[in-house]
């Protein structure tokens, strides 16, 4: 009798906690079914995440008058970004539409948590031809339906500071070695003055920067099979050309290599503690709130050594930038497709890119975000000519990760004063290929 | 006569009202019910999912859709514990990090606790007010604790160079104290201060409970100072000391957002605790087979340590 009480009593306890959390799970699905309503993860593409409600905003609302679909926008920062699509991946509760890295989108594909952009999903959203060539194909792996779509476009300059280089009677750099000598007489440790200021504690900036150097050099970090080849020569003296600028060259200050916050090596460039930036044309935004005009500051493309060494490609940047996907889990599909239409149409691109500092992806667009004219251009032609995608693989994320803290721990060596030679970066290199294989 | 009828009508309805629901019987197991329940939920149930994933290959291929993962045994234990391979050295290495460092925080912060808790003892104006300050470092949120840690140790624009370096010149030219095998000790240390107070509390709270008439017949005996503390102090506070050491090792080899808040996902090598290293093998490089393979790897350790751990200290106490 007693444990035939305590038995229902479990039972009916058990169901009904059951019962609640299917409830919050049929909430959540009707909330973007039934009425219409989409929810947005927007990446933080501007000074913070309020500032970027505040330009969405009246763009959400737009598209909502037009097409009575209304979005609930959620900015979220990058730190927390890709650890959250991850979990809404791993337990199918996620936003309808989200955007994320490009670099990611060969990895996130292959999660399958995507919808593909088939020909009839593409159509829907306008049709690849509106986009530029070199922008789309970050959307995903070659030989398959793409499962993300550019949003926002960028690539690396080299930023450099008018006033210190005319001073210094100089002209930026159209040589690697032409920036090292520039870097080098501009770099006055005594003054806490620095030729070149990197964020050398941020593993996503280390592994573009493997990357960029290593294809100058004529290397490649993956082989026409998709196996990793991190210790080819021309990685390891990719690797090597960055490094030297803490080691060799000491041209940077050995502190750089504690930064990992967007705003701080931009925010050196600014104070004129150092003469020369690479980085994304986003850091306009930080360069301005901290005080430059764009007429201080000119953007040239990152030079290569000279002459090109055997292999070597003249490639100044990847094609960086933010993508589209829409949630396979998603209730409403065709809501979706009808907001990445408008997302990735040109009036909306021309209205976004301003404030997001970013290139356009689509057919037609004109680089806005800046009134410096030899600035956009160089940006423009960076994006043309000179920039190449990171690989196309699902091993991507890791080769990110185990690249770029392999260069951190480097970088970090050469800034306690420990001499980085071509065996060191290759040794370490080769480390980072291990657990690759092992993992995989 | 009247009068004494109920009472008797009451006895004798006594025993049937006894009988009649069983509610008496299961007030216990309805009280503990909800405990059960979430402790299911929030701990056990999670925990054989962990122990689950670790033996399928959880990687980006298959977390959308995990019945999809194949099923590959000890796979992964044998790729966690291959210490001839890069992942297999890299999981030691992080052990043994991991293993000085809770030596070093453990004994510290047990040696400052006591301490400060002996010295305190005695009453002495003002010892409210150390008593209070002392505890600040383990009132204080951890991330605010130890974000403000990050910024004095950085090298630049850091307190602790400022101090060591421009003022008192100890050094002649600024450290790093957040890379290299110099992390290690700042991480250390900001784990000391932030556990110590901890420690500090639980030994203060065990030496008030022992009675003042104890010292004094010792006092009366001609014991000194130092051989009340050995013979008095430290033997009745041992019950104390056994949980709070256990308490202090689980806590200290699992730490996770000491590294987490001074040094981000990615911690130097030398500063790569075993909690950071299973996080950056899932979170980082998307492998969560491997990762859970590696927690339950550190379950197991813990279990062991810990288990031993009591069977000595409880033999060593029954002897006693």
């Amino acid at each position: 009798m007693k444990a035939r009480l305590i038995s229902t009593v479990v039972t009916v306890l058990a169901v009904s906690a059951t019962a609640a959390c299917g409830g919050g799970g049929a909430s959540t699905s009707s909330s973007s079914g039934a009425s219409k309503t989409l929810t947005y993860w927007a990446s933080n593409q501007g000074s913070s995440l309020q500032a970027d409600q505040a330009v969405l905003g009246p763009e959400l609302a737009k598209f909502q008058k037009q097409t009575g679909v209304k979005v609930n926008l959620q900015v979220i920062g990058w730190p927390d970004l890709l650890n959250k699509i991850l979990g809404a991946t791993t337990s199918g509760q996620g936003p309808d539409v989200l955007n994320i890295g490009n670099t990611w989108a060969a990895s996130l594909q292959a999660t399958g948590a995507f919808v593909p952009f088939d020909t009839k999903a593409l159509t829907a959203i306008g049709g690849q031809d509106k986009f530029v060539p070199a922008s789309f194909a970050t959307g995903g792996v070659v030989g398959k339906p793409v499962t993300s779509v550019p949003l926002y476009g960028l690539v690396y300059g080299l930023y450099y500071n008018k006033k210190m280089f005319a001073d210094a009677g100089l002209q930026p750099p159209t040589t690697w070695q032409e920036l090292q000598a520039a870097a080098a007489k501009l770099t006055i440790p005594a003054k806490n003055q620095y030729g070149m200021v990197l964020e050398g504690g941020s593993y996503t900036e280390s592994v573009h920067f493997a990357f960029i150097f290593g294809q100058q050099n004529g290397g490649q970090p993956f082989d026409a099979s998709g196996k990793p080849t991190f210790t080819s020569p021309g990685m390891v003296s990719g690797v090597k050309q960055y490094v030297d600028l803490v080691g060799k060259d000491k041209v940077v200050n050995p502190s750089n290599v504690q930064y990992k916050n967007g705003p701080e090596a931009p925010g050196d460039f600014a104070k004129g503690k150092a003469a020369m930036l690479m980085s994304q044309n986003n850091a306009d935004n930080t360069l301005q709130a901290d005080g430059m005009k764009s007429t201080d500051y000119g953007v040239v493309a990152i030079p290569t050594p000279s002459p090109l060494p055997a292999g070597g490609k003249d490639v100044a940047s990847f094609v960086a930038g933010i993508n589209l996907s829409i949630f396979k889990n998603t209730k409403n599909q065709a809501a979706a497709l009808q907001f990445v239409k408008f997302m990735t149409s040109p009036e909306e691109q021309t209205i976004l890119d301003k404030p997001f500092t970013a290139l356009p992806v689509v057919k037609g667009g004109t680089v806005n975000f800046t009134d410096n004219k030899a600035e956009a251009d160089a940006f423009a032609a960076v994006l043309a000519t000179k920039a190449v995608p990171l690989p196309l693989v699902p091993a991507e994320s890791e080769f990110e990760t185990n690249v770029g803290n392999a260069v951190n721990g480097l970088l970090a060596e050469a800034a306690t004063g420990k001499n980085v030679t071509t065996t060191e970066v290759k040794a370490a290199l080769q480390a980072a290929q291990d657990k690759m294989a092992a993992a995989g | 006569m009247t009068t004494t009828n109920p009472t008797r009508a009451a006895v004798v309805a006594a025993p049937s009202r006894r009988r009649r629901p069983p509610w008496k019987g299961a007030t216990p197991y309805l009280l503990v019910l909800p405990a059960v329940v979430l402790e299911l939920l929030i701990h056990i149930i999670p925990m054989l999912v962990g122990i689950w994933m670790s033996f399928i290959q959880l990687t980006q291929f298959f977390i959308a859709n995990w019945s999809q993962a194949p099923f590959v045994g000890l796979d992964n234990y044998k790729i966690a514990l291959n210490f001839s391979s890069s992942i297999g050295q890299a999981l030691f290495h992080s052990f043994t990090v991991s293993i000085l460092y809770t030596l070093i925080v453990v004994g510290l912060a047990w040696l400052f606790g006591m301490s400060a808790a002996a010295v305190l003892q005695s009453g002495f104006r003002g010892r409210g007010g150390l008593r209070t300050l002392f505890l600040v470092p383990y009132s204080l949120p951890i991330y605010a604790g130890v974000i403000t840690w990050s910024f004095m140790l950085q090298r630049d624009n850091g307190l602790v160079n400022h101090v060591l370096v421009n003022n008192l010149h100890i050094l002649g030219s600024s450290p790093f104290w957040l890379i290299g095998n110099n992390a290690f000790f700042s991480m250390a240390i900001v784990a000391l201060w932030r556990s110590w107070p901890f420690a500090f509390l639980m030994i203060m709270a065990g030496m008030q409970s022992i009675p003042d008439e104890v010292y004094q017949a010792a006092a009366v005996d001609g014991a000194s100072v130092w051989q009340q503390l050995r013979h008095i102090t430290l033997g009745m506070l041992r019950p104390v000391n056994v949980v709070l050491i256990l308490m202090l090792f689980l806590w200290t080899f699992n730490d996770f957002n000491t590294p987490f808040v001074l040094f981000g996902a990615t911690p130097p090598p030398s500063a790569d605790l075993i909690s950071i290293h299973i996080y950056d093998n899932s979170f980082i490089n998307w492998n969560f087979g491997l990762g859970a393979a590696m927690s339950v790897l550190l379950l197991l350790f813990l279990l062991v340590v810990t288990g031993l751990y009591l069977l000595i200290t409880n033999r060593r106490s029954r002897r006693a």
